[in-house]
């Protein structure tokens, strides 16, 4: 594993994100299923208690639907990788603990 | 899998959570001491990639589909603190930005798929790395890891919506169970094969042998 490899998953991560979102199943997946058969999934509807900024993965102002999720899927992987990477950095590895492993 | 808002009662969310928060704790201060600097990187395109396939539901059948957790694949190529934190910083991120899986829920899905999945898969992994040997033994062990994973995150998953008192266990648990069943082999299918390929390039030959990537022992 060197850096070419990671941004390769990277790339590979953000490709998923873009290219194949668009096309994935819009049925409801295992718990909505059974939610919807079993007749509790009214418990979910009106109890919105944030208010996100790409709701079912739909990037905002965009007409096409297909468009507008590859975006939502780019800037979701982006900010996925940003927080991981900044919270590895702040809470596993902070400043003054390097060295601990053998680096 | 991811609970939203409205089915879980306050008493399940703020046990759920505290669970999650003593669970998250822990993860922080084990990989504290085996994560070297260069493999924070790795963290992060695991997490990226797994919220990118999370995105791409597949269908299963009679109109209902699945997408992977991801729980297994981080756990068999990171170790199980390491899926922790990146489960959980995923499982944020779609709350947070997306609204996939509620507020109040957010504990309970941590303890679901980013705990309980990755715990269950590494254990399952570990025990038949050791029963079965060879290539063929640990793609047994990986597809029934990552199988395994979703089932006992569904069953967890259950457990929390039934206790909440919102619908019976007897109703809940063999739906959820079964539909997770055929979820659970598309799970097991990806973790193969992402895990098959990116062993290969780390060098990753059994369970026990340290990950390059991620420091834990696998």
């Amino acid at each position: 594993m060197n850096r070419k490899n990671l941004i390769w998953g990277l790339l590979v991560a953000l490709a998923i994100a873009a290219i194949l979102s668009p096309f994935a199943s819009p049925s409801p997946d295992g718990l909505e299923r059974v939610a919807e058969d079993k007749g509790f999934l009214h418990l979910a509807e009106g109890k919105e208690l944030i208010h996100a900024l790409m709701p079912d993965y739909v990037f905002p102002g965009i007409a096409s639907e297909g468009l507008a999720t590859s975006l939502a899927g780019l800037v979701g992987t982006l900010l996925v990788f940003a927080a991981m990477y900044l919270l590895s950095r702040v809470f596993v590895r902070p400043k003054g603990n390097a060295g601990k492993g053998r680096s | 899998m991811h609970i939203p808002d409205g089915f879980l009662d306050p008493k399940i969310w703020v046990g759920a959570s505290a669970v999650s928060a003593g669970a998250l704790a822990a993860a922080v201060s084990n990989t504290r001491k085996v994560l070297e600097d260069r493999q924070v990187p790795a963290l992060g395109v695991m997490a990226a990639f797994i919220f990118a396939a999370q995105m791409i539901n597949f269908p299963v059948a009679g109109g209902t589909s699945g997408h992977l957790l991801g729980g297994a694949l981080a756990a068999i190529l990171l170790g199980p603190w390491s899926a922790g934190l990146i489960l959980t910083t995923v499982l944020v991120i779609q709350m947070l930005f997306f609204y996939d899986g509620g507020l109040t829920a957010l504990g309970a899905n941590v303890l679901n798929m980013a705990v309980i999945a990755p715990w269950v898969a590494y254990g399952t992994y570990r025990l038949l790395g050791g029963l079965f040997r060879g290539n063929a033994g640990r793609t047994v062990a990986t597809f029934l890891a990552a199988w395994l994973s979703v089932m006992a995150a569904a069953l967890a998953c259950s457990l929390e919506i039934a206790f909440s008192g919102t619908v019976p266990l007897a109703v809940v648990l063999p739906a959820m169970l079964g539909w997770h069943a055929l979820i659970g082999i598309g799970e097991g299918l990806i973790t193969v094969v992402v895990v098959s390929f990116v062993s290969r390039l780390w060098g990753l030959e059994q369970p026990g042998q340290k990950s390059y990537a991620g420091g834990e022992q696998l």
